[in-house]
């Protein structure tokens, strides 16, 4: 990933729940061409059998969008999405591992996992970003986050369609950002 | 929260340990679920420090069966995703009918949901009577639960729901007698069993089979371990026989992909062709 070490960040994750999709689909397609910090998606779903999601969210993008595969390296320029009813954690070596533990938060994937995975593997250039959702899953995440210096940005809970999920972040972590939705594209094309 | 207390240098340390006092070899797993697990137990057990978990694992051979049993993956369904269930039902168990005799190894077996699933179709297959179902686990502690039958009855709804899904010909109900909150499954099924402990990192093959079935267990391995696991299973699958790993598990990237096709209809189900 030589072409990555010029920016501050390796990995971006962001974890959603209810009323999180519509966001991703405002944010993605605002994403500039050449954005090359993998970015990996944790959405909890409702149909474990959809494999639609992966392909809406292409249809939004000329980034490459895929579900993640066990064991695959993590690459500049490609959004992943992990696969339902997976648990999707980070290796050291910048590879993927699914995971079919017990769900967490009643969810798996958990975006709890993802977080503290990608803290683990990245620390300090590990980025999270937590929007819409309904359930507390992530916060945790987020502190893991934090506790290894990376960066926790969250959807000010006022333009989130389901606020729980941010505003437990925001009362339970100290944030660094809180973004409205049509702040998010901006700040991460800022960023690669 | 689960603490990440437990290093990756600490995790390097016990799984020297497991392998050089226990015999069990994890060195081979992936890291990122292996220290997960170990942070997980490490809140669950209320260690109050790393120092107190090692030297239990190193010498009290009860807490080493709850600490191996943990720190492994043990959660499983019955006809978990119903159609991979459908697919071996009409495309695999009517190749196999016509032979004599038919061996089934699940490898990784856990508490035995899959098995007694494919007990299940094979009955309905009127193929039960001669099958034999090899089940393997390293955990004794699984096995033995497996070899129970005995399940919660509060998971029989949404096992009966994906029974229906794989195509189940009968009232899900019919294979099992409840008994307050736990049912227990029919004798004739698990006469067709038998349970063994087998180390997939360590042991070698020890039979021929027609059908292998493995799914998400090869997950929690990295990829020199996924392929001599490969080569494990090839080197017990007969000719023409079938192998049937997780979702989101392939043998694509593998040596022995050259000799395998994959069934047509995504299901991740392979067939010995050369």
């Amino acid at each position: 990933m030589a072409e990555n070490s010029i920016n501050k960040y390796q990995c971006i994750v962001i974890g959603g729940s209810a009323g999180s999709l519509d966001v991703l689909l405002h944010v993605i397609p605002k994403l500039k061409v050449d954005f090359h910090i993998p970015i990996v998606l944790v959405l909890h779903r409702m149909n474990s059998y959809d494999s639609m999601l992966t392909e809406l969210i292409a249809t939004k993008t000329t980034l490459k969008v895929k579900e993640v595969e066990d064991k695959e390296p993590i690459k500049a320029g490609n959004i992943y999405i992990a696969p339902a009813d997976y648990h999707l954690l980070i290796e050291k070596d910048r590879m993927f591992s699914l995971d079919f533990s017990e769900k967490v938060n009643f969810s798996r994937p958990s975006i709890d996992i993802t977080f503290a995975s990608a803290a683990d593997a990245f620390g300090e250039r590990a980025l999270g970003i937590l929007l819409s959702g309904a359930n507390a899953d992530g916060v945790d995440g987020m502190q893991a986050i934090k506790n290894a210096d990376g960066l926790a940005v969250v959807q000010d809970p006022k333009t989130a369609e389901v606020s729980f999920m941010p505003a437990q972040a925001i009362l339970n972590i100290e944030v660094d950002k809180i973004l409205k939705i049509e702040e998010i594209p901006d700040f991460l094309n800022s960023l690669a | 929260m689960e603490a990440n207390v437990v290093k990756d240098e600490e995790v390097e340390l016990l799984l020297t340990d497991l392998l050089d006092i226990h015999g069990y070899d994890f060195t081979d797993y992936s890291r990122a679920s292996l220290k997960r697990r170990i942070n997980r137990l490490f809140t669950l057990d209320r260690f109050p420090s790393f120092a107190e978990l090692r030297y239990k694992v190193k010498n009290d051979d009860t807490y080493l069966q709850r600490f191996v049993e943990e720190i492994t993956v043990n959660v499983t369904e019955m006809f978990r995703d119903p159609f991979f269930y459908k697919a071996i039902a009409t495309e695999v168990l009517p190749q196999l009918s016509t032979r004599p005799f038919i061996r089934i190894w699940h490898a990784g077996c856990s508490t035995g949901e899959e098995v007694y699933s494919m007990a299940i179709l094979l009955e309905e297959a009127n193929l039960l009577h001669k099958s034999l179902l090899y089940a393997t686990d390293l955990n004794p502690s699984v096995l033995e639960k497996a070899n129970k039958g005995i399940f919660p009855l509060s998971q029989m709804k949404q096992y009966s729901k994906n029974y229906i899904l794989a195509g189940g010909k009968n009232d899900f109900s019919s294979y099992y007698t409840a008994n307050y909150d736990h049912v227990i499954f029919k004798d004739t099924l698990r006469s067709k069993m038998i349970f063994s402990t087998h180390n997939l990192v360590s042991d070698y093959s020890f039979n021929e089979f027609q059908l292998i079935l493995c799914r998400n267990v090869l997950i929690y391995f990295d990829k020199d371990l996924q392929a001599r696991v490969f080569k494990l299973f090839d080197d017990s699958l007969e000719k023409l026989g079938y192998l049937a790993l997780g979702a989101k598990e392939t043998i694509k990237f593998s040596d022995i992909s050259p000799k395998y096709t994959q069934l047509p209809d995504k299901e991740k189900i392979w067939r010995k062709i050369a």
